[in-house]
């Protein structure tokens, strides 16, 4: 099948699963850890409903519970779609408290690690069972290729889920937008910085054509 | 940090090589956990044939399960990359059904084990016994 094909195919497998039904679709943010899923998922929240979703940090599994923001509707040339937005804890196959030793005492990285761990199982369990679409959120700036993405969008595929590929963090230096698109020509890839604003417009163009 | 070894075992790495045959009569959970057993032995294992995107949907479920502190912290896994996801189509797949493309798949202790290289054909692996 050609990429032009593929990518024809894939918007409308969006479309027919996703047009004949009214009701919000629940858009699960994936990716690794420290993608940026919290920061696109504030952005998208504070742009159509006003509030944030979670908190922000550098740390590793900031996110450690799936946070839901409701009823969000997005207004694109004229028409309005409305999703739920849940943001999930960034996917690994391993979590090690002693990586957060260096900013909290031991008790603390325990517990933080164990929340970490329960929040990955929920996201991938909410993968299998609970989303109707999803944004992959990549940080731009570092090699797409690792076993837990090659996993996750496989896992996407085979439930045949409409997916978007957002290359985040493309403020930085080191961005490379081609390296991803390289990695998944399989899929739409937007770029975009979450922390920045940049490229909002075509980020919400982009999640209106898929999920509206 | 004490690692996921088995203490009477000899001193050495295992590394348990399973066939697509001894895959094939198991359920999912059963595969998990032949999978996760032999890791929390310290052992590596190499599946001759992958898992399923689901299989491997439940093995991070569970993985993420059983994570303890100074105990057990996860598990590498490495598999050649997937043929084309292009070229599997709906079709294909509900013809198929979720059977996992004859791909070596590679999982250890995250603690023991390290990727030095991989690409279509060459899964290169550091693995310690500490």
């Amino acid at each position: 099948m050609g990429l032009l094909k593929g990518l024809k195919d894939s918007i409308s497998r969006a479309t027919d699963r996703l047009f004949s039904e009214q009701e919000p679709k629940r858009i699960g943010i994936y990716g690794p850890p420290n993608a940026g899923k919290t920061t696109l998922a504030n952005r998208i929240a504070r742009d159509w409903t006003g509030d944030a979703i979670g908190t922000e940090s550098h740390i590793p599994h900031e996110t450690r519970r799936a946070r839901r923001k409701e009823n969000v509707e997005i207004e694109r040339n004229g028409k309005t779609v409305t999703i739920d937005i849940v943001d999930t804890p960034g996917v690994t196959t391993k979590v090690d408290y002693e990586e957060f030793t260096d900013e909290m005492n031991k008790d603390d990285a325990v517990r933080r690690s164990r929340e970490a761990t329960e929040g990955v199982a929920e996201a991938m369990h909410w993968l299998r069972e609970d989303v109707d679409g999803v944004i992959y959120v990549l940080d731009s700036a570092k090699d797409p290729i690792t076993q837990v993405n090659t996993m996750l969008i496989g896992i996407i595929e085979s439930r045949d889920l409409p997916v978007l590929i957002f290359a985040n963090k493309i403020d930085l230096d080191e961005s490379s937008v081609k390296r991803i698109e390289d990695a998944f020509p399989q899929h739409k890839t937007v770029a975009l910085s979450a922390k920045e604003g940049e490229n909002m417009d075509e980020v919400y163009d982009n999640i209106a054509e898929y999920f509206g | 940090m004490p690692k996921a070894t088995n203490p009477d075992a000899p001193d050495g790495v295992q590394i348990d090589l399973v066939s697509g045959q001894r895959m094939e009569g198991l359920t999912s959970m059963e595969k998990i956990r032949l999978i996760l057993d032999g890791v929390h032995d310290g052992n590596i294992v190499i599946l001759e044939e992958g898992l399923s995107p689901d299989e491997e949907s439940k093995l991070i479920e569970v993985t993420m399960a059983e994570i303890s502190p100074d105990e057990f912290n996860g598990i590498e896994i490495e598999t050649y990359p997937r043929s084309d996801t292009r070229d599997s189509s709906l079709l294909g797949r509900l013809v198929g059904g979720e059977k996992p493309q004859a791909k070596l798949t590679v999982i250890g202790p995250a603690n023991q084990i390290e990727t030095l290289h991989k690409d279509e054909t060459l899964i290169s692996a550091l693995v310690s016994r500490n």
